[in-house]
């Protein structure tokens, strides 16, 4: 197989997807990039037939400069931690759960997946008009019920709201990957230490836990590649007020509602370097589960 | 001290019977071992010994006290497994110490146990090393380091060598074997295999379906076999096992005669047929032999080499006194 023609073969075979992936990564960077270091206020008459000014950082030093620029970034980071925590552990919780055998387990299954499937906008109305409303919701009836003055969730613990909306989309991801790891579990295992004398929980930690390393490294890797742009739950429910505007929110606004594309540019390279250092956090901190 | 008393023990999984009510008795210090063929039910037989399994009804007295209900970790038994179970994510030390710091001993403690149990299994250059790395053999050890380092009161064995190629199992065999004159330990030990049976086993217990067949010493299973189905399963290759006018002339409705039993002759004996195909191990040689009109196919061992060559005529002359008469029911007679 791996002959000089061959491989000279295949490299021109892949040619036409890598460079289709290239372009397609490539031409957006370069344009944000561009467009970072220019004057670009459609409004105003910018346009690319006109010509750009060229303004060097200012763009860079307006967006960091900006009062809403940190708390964004720690908004941001405060939602993909917090949903990273909730579906970790649920998850875990519910795919010991559904390892269990019962009665109608395909269906549950089916169920359980179920959230995954609906559409970000859809899940965050559906939560924000038939659950969190302070008058009509289901929580607030409850809370009636109950003789409690209802939680007007959205604006009185808006950054907690989100975070209960989006791991509920995710949660069945994080279940699903490690429902399949723990039934990969060798049981002879699980009978080898209680043989030793582990008791259930030290079954769980000693276990339990570390055959699920990997399957957890990969769950929090993919999560955080998409809760870091997370945008229709919080464009749909808050519209960014109530301290739940996250970098790729604040990034919107400034491009969409400022109608400033330089700037919103600059952001968007903000948001590249805020990804990378998540990403090399992540992979120092689990990355290791991945080797061997 | 291990001695394990099995009353009336019985195991069902819903409507099906895997193990119909069984007594068996295990001293202290004896090597048992479980044999049968596959779904016998002897895995199930000692799982239910080691608590991981819940027996049906019955009672398992260990040291004349009753430890049906106790659960396994507290039984004081210790269980090697087909997969060798052993944690990935540990080291060779850590899977080693893991009852130990299960039963919090103290750490001193831990260290000469562990580095005794090293010793005796020659693990002591790979303590720092996890088990993706070591060889088949080596994982083995570690399982039985695992199971040795607790001092339990009886080791059980489910099939452990039998993910080993043939020239480990004979060296793994061995070790097991001398681990046991040096321990006294009771063991316990479940295979398919016969011939790990016969050269390991104080006792053989022989299954088929969940009944024990004959328990005995192997040399008590080879001369004088309960029934057929011990007689065509101990002993390798399988006895020859002839029916009809044969038979009824020795009194009997079937009987069985051991292929080393039978002298083999080219012009003489009562017996006649064809040499079919014909296995040559050097020390000895297998004859299978057709066209006797007895059975279908006789087996025949040979010392040495013998000048005869397939489609030759050969005579046997099965040895008078090492024959085996069973009755109507497969049951031995005298």
């Amino acid at each position: 197989m791996a002959t000089q023609h061959s491989r000279s073969a295949a490299r021109l075979m892949m040619a036409p997807a890598v460079i289709l992936l290239l372009g397609w990564m490539l031409v957006p960077l370069t344009m944000t990039l561009f467009f970072s270091f220019k004057k670009y206020l459609p409004l105003r008459g910018d346009s690319l037939g006109n010509g750009l000014d060229w303004v060097g950082f200012e763009n860079y030093v307006r967006f960091v400069s900006a009062s809403s620029f940190w708390p964004s970034v720690m908004t941001t980071l405060l939602i993909v931690g917090g949903v990273l925590v909730i579906t970790v552990v649920l998850g875990i919780f519910l795919a010991i759960l559904l390892d269990q055998p019962m009665w109608g387990q395909g269906i549950v299954r089916i169920l359980v997946i179920a959230p995954f499937f609906v559409m970000p906008t859809v899940s965050a109305l559906v939560w924000k008009n038939l659950f969190m409303d302070p008058g009509n919701g289901f929580l607030a009836h409850v809370y009636r019920f109950f003789g409690a003055t209802p939680v007007e969730w959205l604006s009185q613990a808006s950054l907690q709201s989100i975070i209960m909306i989006v791991s509920w989309q995710w949660l069945p991801f994080a279940t699903l990957i490690l429902l399949t790891a723990i039934q990969s579990l060798d049981s002879e295992q699980l009978e080898a230490a209680e043989m030793d004398g582990a008791p259930i929980p030290s079954r769980f930690i000693y276990i339990v836990l570390p055959h699920l390393a990997r399957a957890i490294t990969i769950v929090i890797l993919i999560q955080t590649i998409f809760l870091l742009s997370i945008f229709a739950e919080i464009f749909v429910t808050t519209g960014g007020a109530f301290g739940t505007r996250t970098l790729t929110y604040l990034i919107y606004q400034r491009v969409l509602e400022s109608q400033n594309v330089g700037l919103g540019s600059a952001g968007g390279v903000y948001a590249i370097i805020l990804a990378n250092i998540v990403a090399i956090f992540l992979m120092r901190i689990v990355g290791k589960n991945l080797d061997a | 001290m291990g001695r394990i008393q099995l009353k009336q023990v019985k195991k069902s999984f819903g409507e099906v019977t895997v193990i119909p009510p069984l007594d068996l008795e295990i001293n202290d210090g004896e090597f048992v071992v479980f044999v049968g063929p596959s779904g016998c039910g002897k895995s199930t037989l000692l799982r239910l010994i080691a608590g991981l399994e819940d027996v049906s009804g019955g009672v398992i007295e260990i040291d004349g006290s009753d430890a049906t209900s106790i659960p396994p970790a507290k039984r004081g038994l210790a269980m090697v497994f087909q997969s060798y179970a052993l944690y990935p994510h540990m080291t060779v030390r850590k899977n080693i110490a893991f009852p130990l710091r299960m039963a919090k001993i103290s750490t001193e403690e831990q260290e000469k146990r562990i580095s005794n149990a090293a010793e005796v299994l020659n693990l002591t250059p790979y303590l720092d090393r996890r088990p993706g790395q070591l060889s088949g053999g080596q994982r083995q050890r570690v399982a039985i380091g695992r199971a040795i380092v607790r001092e339990p009161a009886a080791f059980l064995f489910d099939e452990p060598l039998s993910n080993l190629d043939a020239a480990l199992r004979v060296g793994m065999r061995l070790e097991i074997s001398e681990l046991h004159k040096r321990l006294k330990t009771t063991m316990i030990y479940v295979t398919h295999d016969q011939v790990e049976a016969m050269t390991m086993a104080d006792k053989i217990v022989v299954l088929q379906a969940g009944v024990i067949e004959q328990v005995g010493s192997p040399l008590e299973l080879y001369h004088t076999p309960r029934n057929l189905f011990v007689a065509g399963f101990i002993g390798s290759p399988k006895m020859n096992l002839i029916g009809g006018a044969e038979a009824e002339k020795h009194n009997a409705h079937t009987i069985g005669v051991r292929p080393e039993h039978i002298e083999v002759s080219d012009h003489e004996g009562p017996w006649r047929g064809t040499v079919g195909v014909s296995e040559h191990l050097g020390s000895d040689t297998f004859f299978h032999i057709n066209g006797t009109g007895l059975a279908d196919a006789l087996t025949v061992r040979a010392s040495g080499e013998v000048g005869l060559n397939r489609g030759d005529t050969i005579f046997l002359t099965p040895q008078a006194d090492k024959i085996h008469r069973f009755d109507q029911q497969g049951l031995r007679i005298g």
